[in-house]
């Protein structure tokens, strides 16, 4: 059993890889955290760069989880996290959800609301604390 | 000491309010675009030009210096921050720089950039202003074949010496040479090259083909490599230099201009030569070699100032002579044309108005850039965040509308894209940028003194030669061309010439 964690690396993507592992724990599964960037801005912040990857692999290495990190490059963030969740056949999804002002939800297309309409298997939303 | 009053009297007519707006406009906006990497000075210039169409003279001038400065300083920010020089002279800078930025010290990296630009700019600037006058006297007696030689000479260096292609050189050139010489030609009034387009009789205007070969065709090239793997961008706050940075920092700064000025002022004009001769130099002079490679404040300082002081050296040939030796001098050029001034010798005595005003809005652009921008930095690095598309959709629009502007004709909206997919074909074959517009714009001022001295000598090739001077030169063009065949032919081959530390994966528009 495959738990899919769409992850970044800030305190939104924390909490759902936190969620992601919790719920591990609980079915018995492994996890894929995956980190999906269009690539088409020379800086990312949403990035998971060289270094901090290798950071977060060896910060889950430790866990009694396993884990791999994938780091996908693709036109459209939403589509690439639920390709994997098919291709791995996750049977749960956990992505990170923050607060959008009302001028926020127009000017940006939410990446969490097509994971949430797009997914073949169950999400688990999950906000920051 | 006459200079130095006329540049004191240029200051006044450029130093009003309204003035010194669209000098802080210009910088803002040059290193607006200036930030982004392979966007260079002379990109910036050549889009921002139909900006400046509204203007009166000077204030498009004061804008131009603005603009100019403002885009060499984005440069260099980017180049510390990202290890991504946005011009072949920045990578040098790029090498120290990233690496004092990796190390916690991009706000003194940035710092030693910013005021060793201002520095050698205004150094640089004030010795514009001594000799271009006196050089412009000399000029004034020089004939049409010695002209045509100097032509010819700095050609050569630029496509034969600068470079690490020949072949590529030589064909960027033949290929700017030949779109050069689309239209009338001057004594017999026949139609060249025009294909039986009407519209192309009259040239294609070097605003057009500038705009077309940097902007058009770097957008198509970003847009067929959209999606890399983001880089890490390191934080920034304010830049601030501390006291032992200082120390460090200034005998640099004064050895980079003396370095950066002479040959920014030569006919061969190119800032990749002095930035690596003011790093080796740097390195081999520092205190703690080791550091070098590391980080070493030195390695940034050196550089950034030759950058800046060759930048202003190539006001010297294009001030005295009228000939642009970098791309950006080629835009300068074109935007002066598009005020009826015609650049030569005697320019320092038809538009002396004129030109101390550039001077001393290139004094005032060099200031403002170190008040306005120094605080702003984390601001440009943001820039970087946004989206290609987004960004590349407002620089097509500009390039848009400026190609249009010029002659509020929809035939050079076509020609812009042709020159678009002509910039895309140069930088996917690697062939460069600076003899391609050195050419398109040195390619006619050269038929005029070409066409002038047959004239003389009836047509006998012999006019071509009778001055001493263009014998001289002739020489120097032989010497250019032959040495370095020789020298490769002597010295085995080894390793095929590449830049030390250089990440450029290609040249990159100055």
């Amino acid at each position: 059993m495959t738990i899919v964690v769409g992850y970044v690396p800030n305190r939104h993507g924390e909490a759902a890889l936190d969620a992601g592992l919790a719920e591990a724990r609980l079915r018995g599964g492994d996890v894929v955290v995956v980190n999906a960037t269009r690539g088409d801005a020379l800086v990312d912040r949403r990035h998971l760069g060289d270094a901090a990857a290798a950071e977060l692999e060896a910060r889950l290495a430790g866990l009694d989880v396993p884990t791999s990190v994938r780091r996908v490059l693709g036109a459209d963030v939403a589509e690439e996290v639920v390709r994997v969740a098919d291709e791995v056949g996750a049977a749960l999804v956990v992505i990170g959800l923050r607060h959008r002002s009302a001028v926020g939800k127009v000017l940006m297309g939410s990446v969490a609301q097509r994971v949430l309409l797009e997914a073949r298997c169950p999400v688990l939303a999950v906000k920051a604390g | 000491m006459d200079n130095l009053q006329l540049l004191l009297d240029g200051f006044q007519s450029a130093a009003t309010p309204t003035n010194l707006l669209y000098a802080a406009l210009g910088v803002l906006i040059g290193t607006f675009v200036g930030v982004l990497p392979g966007i260079g000075p002379a990109m910036a210039l050549a889009l921002l030009l139909p900006l400046t169409y509204g203007l009166e003279s000077t204030q498009s001038l004061i804008m131009f210096a603005g603009i100019y400065y403002g885009g060499m300083y984005g440069g260099s920010t980017t180049s510390i921050l990202l290890n991504t020089p946005g011009e072949s002279a920045s990578v040098m800078t790029a090498i120290e720089g990233n690496k004092m930025a990796k190390r916690g010290r991009a706000a003194q990296a940035l710092a030693t950039a910013a005021i060793g630009s201002f520095v050698a700019g205004t150094i640089g600037t004030v010795l514009v202003a001594l000799f271009a006058p006196e050089i412009a006297d000399q000029a004034v007696r020089i004939g049409a074949p010695s002209y045509f030689a100097i032509m010819l000479l700095s050609l050569v260096l630029v496509t034969a010496v600068l470079g690490a292609s020949r072949l590529r050189g030589f064909i960027g050139l033949f290929i700017g040479l030949t779109i050069g010489l689309v239209g009338l030609d001057l004594s017999t009034g026949q139609a060249r090259l025009t294909g039986g387009i009407t519209q192309l009789v009259d040239g294609v205007d070097i605003v057009v083909v500038a705009v077309g070969l940097f902007a058009i065709g770097e957008s198509l090239w970003i847009a067929a490599h959209l999606r890399r793997q983001p880089l890490d961008v390191i934080p920034v706050g304010r830049p601030f230099m501390g006291r032992e940075d200082w120390g460090r920092s200034w005998r640099p700064w004064l050895r980079g201009t003396a370095i950066g000025f002479p040959f920014g002022a030569l006919p061969a004009g190119g800032a990749e030569t002095p930035t690596f001769l003011s790093y080796v130099t740097e390195k081999r002079l520092a205190r703690d070699r080791d550091e070098f490679g590391q980080g070493a404040i030195e390695g940034v300082a050196g550089p950034e100032a030759a950058n800046n002081a060759s930048a202003a050296g190539m006001f010297v040939p294009l001030l005295a002579l009228g000939l642009p030796v970098t791309a950006t001098a080629s835009i300068l050029l074109a935007a002066m044309k598009t005020y009826g001034i015609q650049p030569g010798p005697s320019l320092l005595e038809d538009q002396a108005d004129l030109v101390w005003t550039l001077l001393a809005s290139l004094l005032i652009g060099n200031t403002l850039l170190l008040v306005i921008n120094l605080p702003l930095a984390p601001l440009w690095a943001r820039l970087l965040q946004v989206p290609r598309p987004q960004l590349y959709a407002g620089i097509l629009f500009f390039a848009s509308l400026g190609a249009y502007a010029v002659d509020q004709n929809p035939f050079d909206i076509a020609l812009l894209l042709v020159f678009g997919a002509v910039g895309f074909a140069v930088r996917r074959f690697g062939i460069p940028m600076l003899p391609l517009i050195l050419g398109v714009i040195i390619g006619p001022l050269m038929e005029v003194k070409m066409r002038e001295a047959l004239d003389i000598s009836d047509g006998h090739l012999s006019g071509l030669f009778d001055e001493g001077l263009a014998i001289g030169v002739y020489v120097l063009v032989v010497l250019a061309v032959v040495v370095p065949v020789v020298v490769d032919r002597v010295r085995s081959p080894r390793t095929p010439h590449d830049q030390p530390g250089a990440t450029t994966e290609r040249e990159v528009p100055r």
